[in-house]
């Protein structure tokens, strides 16, 4: 069960993005790492002293890394372009808008550190907005995986994707999430993690294990649960939602986002659209100045833990 | 071509941009006719780009990143034959490709540009993906002297010197005005020559509305081994329509009807006089 996983024995999604873009590069020359002074907060100085003629650094510059990715990627490249989610989805949020989405330039933007990775630092570096603001964006996909595996799968699909792909993850290690149908990973296809009728958790990225915890409690007090990780959030995948939501007697959506724009109101729309109507809670960073302190600081702080989703699905259950 | 043929092609070029934001009542007018001598010597003397190779990995990249004057652009390629020029009459209506700004749904056109401070970065990476692959197409952008203070221009300006991207050139169509005021009143980037050198770049200067001076210029290119090379282009707002240059309601103006006839007159006089 979810709680005696040991976290510390697996790895952080960032570290599984570098090794699988080295495990690529050592048999395709076209994959291209891009740079805006992050190669050490992005894991990749191995992959720079490997690769060194697969490797550009624009220096702080996120508007240039990003043209800069369209244009090698225009030429048949296979480029991920690696900066701090934060920077990355707001000063350079116009060239990903025209040069990769617009322009169908099929360039992999990946957001490190992601959500409130950086927690300490403040709001410069969280990022919260960035799945409401690439949604809005016709031609990508918005895709946050929530473990070592679906981070590996991510990463080798997105190198040959037929449209862009923009991927957010964090830094901290993330414990494995063991799928029900063994399905395996597809963009746009959510992972069953745990099978329950009386509420469904629908978590995305880095929330999916406290969802998975607060299934485990809730168990303990005779609830069932379904836990999904919606890796995909664009496109999302509405008929594993309908699913969900027609056989639960409520629907829980989490994620390291504001509560406006993200997973749950793209999940709220569908449902809402499409007359399923059950009780519904959103579970993410409210629209207020955000608390100070670590991830796990600020994540207890907005009820984004067991503890918290358990106490939702008790309330909406009633 | 000899330059006498440019002269003539750059008046017929000048001639049709009008007819087409005529038609489509709405348009870059001052833009596209600043730059329509820099199109016509890239496209006709200059660059390896032609309907045949456009899906050649070795062509010569063009990339607009002034893309408001997009009927320029149109109006050259239709004349290489990338589309029929009939089709340029189906300019900003509904459901048409052919809308304000280049996109890669008209054949020809390598990136969807529009929003100003863009072509350059994305000339870069394509500069750069040339030299990664040992290739030797070469990479050119037109930018407007009006868009060099975003800032994504000097970002771009920057790594193109610290990667020694000999095979890209920028041109700077420097026609000196903008929507609101002259460029030089609105956000002065005199002198441009200078900050393009610090920034390590080969500059060279010339009258952007001479075919000759052009033809030259792009015959020198690269104008130093090891570096990118900008021809800073200095240009007419409007140029070939006396009332039309250096004036500043030109930059989107339409022409009325008794102003379009004076307008095709003069090019068909000055058309007769070369």
């Amino acid at each position: 069960m979810a709680e005696q996983i040991n976290t510390h024995t697996y790895k952080p999604n960032l570290e599984i993005f570098s090794e699988t873009l080295q495990r690529l590069a050592l048999t395709d020359r076209n994959i291209v790492a891009v740079t805006s002074d992050s190669r050490g907060s992005g894991k990749l100085v191995p992959f720079g002293k490997k690769f060194p003629e697969q490797m550009v650094e624009v220096g702080i510059a996120e508007q240039n890394l990003v043209g800069v990715a369209a244009g090698l990627a225009s030429c048949g490249k296979k480029v991920f372009a690696v900066s701090p989610a934060c920077f990355l989805t707001a000063r350079a949020l116009e060239q990903i808008k025209n040069d990769v989405a617009y322009s169908d330039n099929r360039v992999n933007i990946i957001g490190i550190s992601a959500g409130v990775s950086y927690g300490a630092l403040g709001s410069t570096h969280h990022s919260l907005h960035d799945y409401a603001a690439l949604r809005a964006i016709n031609n990508i996909m918005v895709v946050a995986p929530a473990d070592n595996f679906e981070t590996e799968q991510a990463i080798e699909l997105a190198a040959k994707a037929d449209q862009p792909v923009y991927l957010r993850f964090g830094k901290k290690p993330m414990p494995p999430l063991k799928e029900i149908n063994n399905d395996g990973f597809a963009f746009g296809k959510g992972r069953v993690i745990l099978e329950g009728s009386d509420v469904a958790i629908i978590a995305t990225g880095e929330t999916v294990y406290p969802a998975l915890q607060a299934a485990g409690k809730l168990k303990q007090q005779g609830i069932t649960a379904t836990v999904i990780s919606m890796h995909t959030i664009k496109p999302l995948d509405t008929a594993l939602l309908r699913s969900v939501a027609e056989k639960c007697k409520a629907v829980i959506t989490v994620e390291e986002h504001s509560v406006y724009g993200g997973l749950g109101e793209a999940c709220a729309s569908y449902l809402l659209q499409n007359r399923i109507t059950k009780p519904f809670r959103i579970i993410g960073i409210p629209d207020e100045y955000t608390i100070t302190g670590s991830q796990q600081n600020i994540f207890d702080h907005y009820g984004i833990n067991e503890k918290g989703i358990a106490e939702v699905a008790l309330s909406l259950l009633k | 071509m000899t330059t006498k043929e440019l002269k003539e092609r750059s008046i017929i070029y000048r001639k049709k941009i009008l007819q087409y934001i005529m038609k489509a009542n709405a348009g870059h007018t001052g833009g596209s006719l600043s730059c329509t001598d820099i199109l016509n010597v890239l496209y006709n003397e200059v660059l390896n780009v032609s309907p045949q190779n456009f899906s050649s990995n070795d062509r010569d990249r063009y990339i607009q990143s002034k893309g408001h004057c997009v009927e320029a652009l149109f109006v050259v390629l239709a004349d290489k034959g990338f589309f029929p020029e009939e089709d340029l009459n189906t300019l900003c209506q509904y459901k048409s490709h052919y809308i304000g700004h280049p996109t890669k749904k008209v054949k020809g056109v390598e990136q969807n540009t529009g929003a100003l401070g863009h072509g350059l970065p994305i000339a870069v990476g394509t500069a750069l993906a040339a030299k990664m692959d040992k290739k030797s197409f070469r990479v050119f952008t037109l930018m407007g002297d009006g868009e060099l203070p975003e800032g994504s221009n000097w970002e771009a300006a920057l790594s193109a010197a610290h990667y020694k991207l000999d095979n890209l050139c920028a041109i700077i169509d420097k026609n000196s005005l903008q929507i609101t005021a002259a460029t030089a009143d609105v956000m002065n980037t005199d002198p441009l020559d200078q900050k393009f050198r610090s920034f390590g770049w080969a500059v060279k200067e010339i009258n952007g509305n001479d075919v000759d001076a052009l033809k030259d210029a792009f015959a020198g290119l690269p104008f130093e081994k090891g570096k990118p090379s900008v021809i800073i282009a200095h240009t007419v707002k409007g140029k070939g329509v006396s009332f039309m240059e250096n004036q500043l309601k030109w930059h989107h103006g339409v022409p009325d009807k008794n102003q379009y006839e004076t307008a095709q007159n003069e090019l068909d006089k000055a058309l007769s006089e070369i």
